[in-house]
């Protein structure tokens, strides 16, 4: 099986280590995995701030590069999203065989017991894009719960968005701020010392909230608690 | 040119993309609900959910006698009675009939009304009234502050659906789901605002 | 309704000072919870709800495909039964034919039943510009009239104040208006729905002329109906002598039978109950009633002609959306400048208006696209896909800066090579990446820590890794 990794722009740039981590997880699971280099990013933020003609040529190149994998690994429920659902209308095809990571795992590789061990208290977020479009469900808590050593706690509101949104969050900044407080107060009320997701986008914007108030809270992408073992702990 | 012929001729502008050949049956309408379901006895899901709505609810075998302990239990002497409901139901309390039509005042000075209905929908807990001969017109219904209606086990469905089919729409209904009520006050349910306060329901098993 | 949204401040000005407002807050956040879970019970309790959302959502597109067809054919049917018909294009009209209908009544009161219609062509203003005085007779209605205020939600206009604030509205204006409140009310829901129940009881059983909206209009057989709770929908629609109906044109549904998926719908959607109190229906001249129809177009056909947007005008006006919008239960009714709040308001407000200024550019951006409303709508519009074909309708106006910065990140995430070398430069500079970001980004670093970039990129790691060759 061929298995390409789209990294996303994001990660990428700012957060390599959800890149490296889910590269770490792939490979303990005996996967193959090829990195093309000419990707970017797939275009999201243009498409949702309504600048169609600048994501078009982005979600062509995603096509071109990624055609004629058996499967596309995206460690992003939104970027996963955009790519799925939102390709066809600015007239370009997905190519087939996008996963999101935990759909990866679960569906396509047949595991929940990845091997890992993470010896923290976890809650998880499940992120607007993985839970309503490409409803993922219970996929990720499926992974988290074969974790060694974690413990998971529920989220109170957890389905309720962050208030991130992308540009939205710029744009509407007191309403995303106020969001983003109630899903802090949300986190904090858990006791966890790890808030975890699928998408370092939302975890970006709740753990700069987390972090600017020094709630001593972590935040850590799905892909670094999975790959994490005692060897080589997250 | 009229207003309604600039409408339609915008509507018709407005819908080019439609084929000029295309019916509106050939849309597609998928009916894959359910138009009765198996459950509990419909009897047991109306009182259940009549109850719910603080609807007040009792089964019955003689009619008379207990529309008659009804209106005693309520105190309610003067009561509006639609033609079609017998003289005998009152007991002691005086059966005012709606000919000639009373007004809206006379109305609301009485202190109830016995209807029978057209239709009860056991999944919803409504029961739908449509001007029969022993329901009368909506003002009977509405104005006074107390309605005994009196359901036949014949005349409950289950759902919906199964109600619809039953209706005539050149009549005018009223579907009733419990007493007047609102939720406009931080979205809570209270009962009792402008329509009847007190709704008492006599589900009657046998036809007596 | 005395005020109007005319000359609102785009979305983000006016939701940020409804955010700094901790009463507002609070009393939305209770509100749109307590019936976010009475929703879910009665919705989850049926178990053909994703067959019912897909008939109605079938049953609107036939009825809003063919709507040419369904409006002649209610036209027929309502005229048949007695009843007259009116077409109106825009507001303006529509308020024209039914102040000369009340007119000719020779009464200068009339009782209303909530109506989104008639609030949207402000009829109230213009009936009291023609000397007749409208009675709000809904008690959300009638706490937004007394109180001289807006309607931020559209099954409870209201929504935005709570019991306290709802006495004080009471005690202090019911007198201006008729009955005055009792003495010593207190802010019970009870006891304040009982005040609404005197205050307005005269008014229900002298009134000539009752002026309503609907829910359904039923073209094969001319039927409307009207959902509500409290009975003063009965009592406009039963008591008075003219009763005038002030209808969308997209109100309709084909058929009789088609009643049987709303009436499962809308109810379970909205108030959250198995069915509401009472529904009243009714075709054409009843038990004697002189019946007028105002069909009302005021920009429905311009969202028709949309072939993206066109889902809008599926809508029940069921409000679902709005309770579960995370950003609606933030920023309130009111910031969306229209009587549509909320997701569904988002949507309509810029098509029937048209996209002509700061607020309607604003409001497709009111949303994170979290999908929230899309998964509740009882007739499967999907607002975020309307939404997103309205942004890239809003940035062909103008908006230079924005289109310049968008370009220029484009040209750089459209070239490997262009990524590779900013990714390097941020992390060659990242000891110096700033805790507070500059112009529009500062909304950021108001609340959130800046991400520092990494020293090195992961494409980066990835070239250098061992073994390992980037293939292509």
């Amino acid at each position: 099986m061929r298995v390409a990794l789209f990294v996303t722009c994001v990660n990428d740039t700012l957060f390599p280590g959800t890149g490296r981590a889910t590269v770490r997880l792939l490979e303990r699971l005996g996967c193959t995995v090829e990195f093309p280099l000419e990707q970017t990013c797939c275009g999201q933020m243009h498409f949702n701030t309504g600048y169609r003609d600048d994501a078009r040529p982005l979600a062509r190149r995603f096509t071109a590069v990624f055609d004629g994998y058996d499967a596309v690994v995206v460690p992003s429920g939104s970027c996963a999203a955009m790519v799925r659902e939102w390709y066809p209308s600015l007239g370009v095809e997905p190519p087939a065989g996008v996963y999101e990571l935990s759909e990866f795992l679960v569906d396509v590789l047949k595991v929940t017991d990845v091997g890992a061990y993470f010896p923290h208290t976890v809650t998880y977020h499940p992120t607007c894009h993985s839970l309503r479009s490409l409803k993922v469900g219970s996929r990720p808590f499926d992974l988290l719960s074969q974790v060694r050593g974690l413990t998971l706690v529920p989220l109170g509101g957890a389905d309720e968005c962050c208030g991130f949104g992308g540009t939205f969050s710029l744009k509407n900044s007191a309403v995303s701020a106020a969001m983003c407080a109630d899903k802090v107060r949300g986190v904090l009320d858990t006791g966890a010392e790890v808030l975890c997701a699928a998408d370092n986008s939302c975890l970006m914007h709740i753990g700069g909230s987390l972090a600017r108030q020094r709630t001593g809270v972590r935040v850590v992408h799905l892909a670094e608690i999975l790959a994490s073992t005692e060897e080589d702990p997250a | 040119m009229s207003s309604r012929d600039r409408i339609l001729a915008r509507v018709r502008s407005a819908l080019a993309d439609v084929p000029r050949t295309e019916r509106p049956e050939d849309v597609e309408v998928p009916r894959d609900y359910d138009r009765t379901r198996s459950g509990p006895d419909v009897v047991e899901l109306l009182v259940d959910r009549l109850v719910d709505y603080k609807a007040v609810v009792h089964e019955a075998t003689d009619v008379a006698a207990a529309v008659a302990d009804a209106l005693r239990g309520r105190a309610a002497r003067r009561v509006a009675a639609p033609v079609g409901i017998p003289a005998e139901w009152f007991g002691d309390a005086e059966a005012i009939r709606d000919d000639p039509a009373l007004s809206a005042a006379d109305l609301d000075a009485l202190d109830g009304v016995v209807t029978g209905c057209a239709v009860a929908i056991a999944e919803t807990g409504t029961i739908v009234l449509d001007g029969g001969d022993d329901q009368g017109r909506r003002a009977l219904t509405l104005i006074p502050d107390y309605h005994l209606c009196v359901v036949r086990r014949d005349q409950i469905v289950r759902t919906v659906p199964e109600a619809l089919e039953r209706l005539d729409p050149s009549r005018p209904q009223t579907w009733i789901s419990g007493p007047s009520a609102t939720s406009d006050i931080e979205l809570n349910r209270v009962e009792g605002v402008h329509g009847p306060r007190t709704l008492e329901v006599l589900i009657v098993r046998a036809v007596s | 309704m005395s005020g109007t949204f005319v000359g609102m401040p785009a979305f983000p000005e006016a939701s940020s000072r409804a955010v700094d407002d901790a009463q507002l807050r609070y009393n939305l956040r209770k509100a749109t919870h307590t019936i976010r879970a009475r929703r879910a019970a009665v919705v989850g309790e049926q178990p053909d709800w994703a067959e019912l959302r897909a008939a109605g959502a079938a049953i609107k597109d036939r009825t809003l495909r063919h709507l040419d067809v369904y409006l002649e054919r209610l036209e027929s049917a309502v005229t048949a039964a007695g009843g007259h018909v009116h077409w109106a294009e825009d507001a303006a009209e529509a308020n024209r034919i039914i102040v000369d209908l009340v007119k000719a009544t020779g009464e200068t009161e009339v009782v209303k039943v909530k109506s989104m219609a008639t609030q949207e062509i402000e009829l109230n203003s213009a009936l009291a510009a023609a000397g007749i005085r409208a009675y709000e007779t809904d008690l959300a209605e009638l706490i937004v009239q007394l109180g001289d205020d807006l309607p931020s939600h559209i099954l409870v206009p209201a929504i935005h104040r709570n019991r306290a604030e709802i006495r004080e509205i009471f005690t202090g204006r019911m007198a201006a208006w008729g009955r005055p409140a009792p003495e010593n009310l207190e802010d019970d829901p009870r006891a304040l729905a009982e005040a609404a129940r005197l205050h307005l009881r005269e008014r229900f059983l002298s009134a000539k002329v009752g002026i309503s909206g609907a829910n359904f209009a039923v073209a094969e057989t001319g039927t409307l109906v009207v959902l509500e709770s409290e009975g003063n929908g009965r009592m406009c629609l039963t008591l008075p002598e003219t009763l005038i109906s002030v209808v969308g044109i997209e109100k309709i549904v084909p058929t009789w039978r088609d009643l049987e998926v709303f009436m499962q719908l809308l109810p379970r959607s909205s108030t959250g109950e198995r069915m509401n109190p009472y529904t009243s229906t009714w075709t054409g001249a009843t038990e004697g009633q002189d019946f007028h129809l105002v069909l009302v177009d005021n920009g429905r056909t311009s969202v028709l002609a949309d072939r993206v947007g066109r889902q809008a005008l599926r809508c029940i006006r069921c409000s679902a959306c709005l309770n579960v919008c995370p950003v609606y239960e933030r920023a309130g009714g009111h910031a969306y400048g229209s009587v549509y709040p909320g997701p569904i308001g988002a949507i309509l407000t810029p098509q029937l208006h048209g996209i002509a200024g700061p607020l309607e550019e604003s409001l497709p951006y009111a949303s994170t696209l979290c999908g929230a409303c899309y998964e509740v709508c009882p007739v499967a519009i999907d607002i975020p896909e309307v939404l997103l074909d309205l942004r890239a309708k809003v940035v062909t106006k103008g908006h230079r800066g924005e289109r310049l910065a968008m370009g220029a990140a484009r040209r750089v995430l459209d070239n490997p090579k262009w990524l590779a070398m900013a990714q390097r430069s941020a992390g060659r500079l990242r000891r110096w990446a700033p805790r507070r970001l500059p112009g529009p980004l500062s909304a950021w670093s108001d609340t959130r820590e800046v991400p520092v970039p990494p020293r090195e990129s992961f494409r980066d790691w990835w070239v250098r890794r061992p073994n390992q060759e980037g293939d292509r």
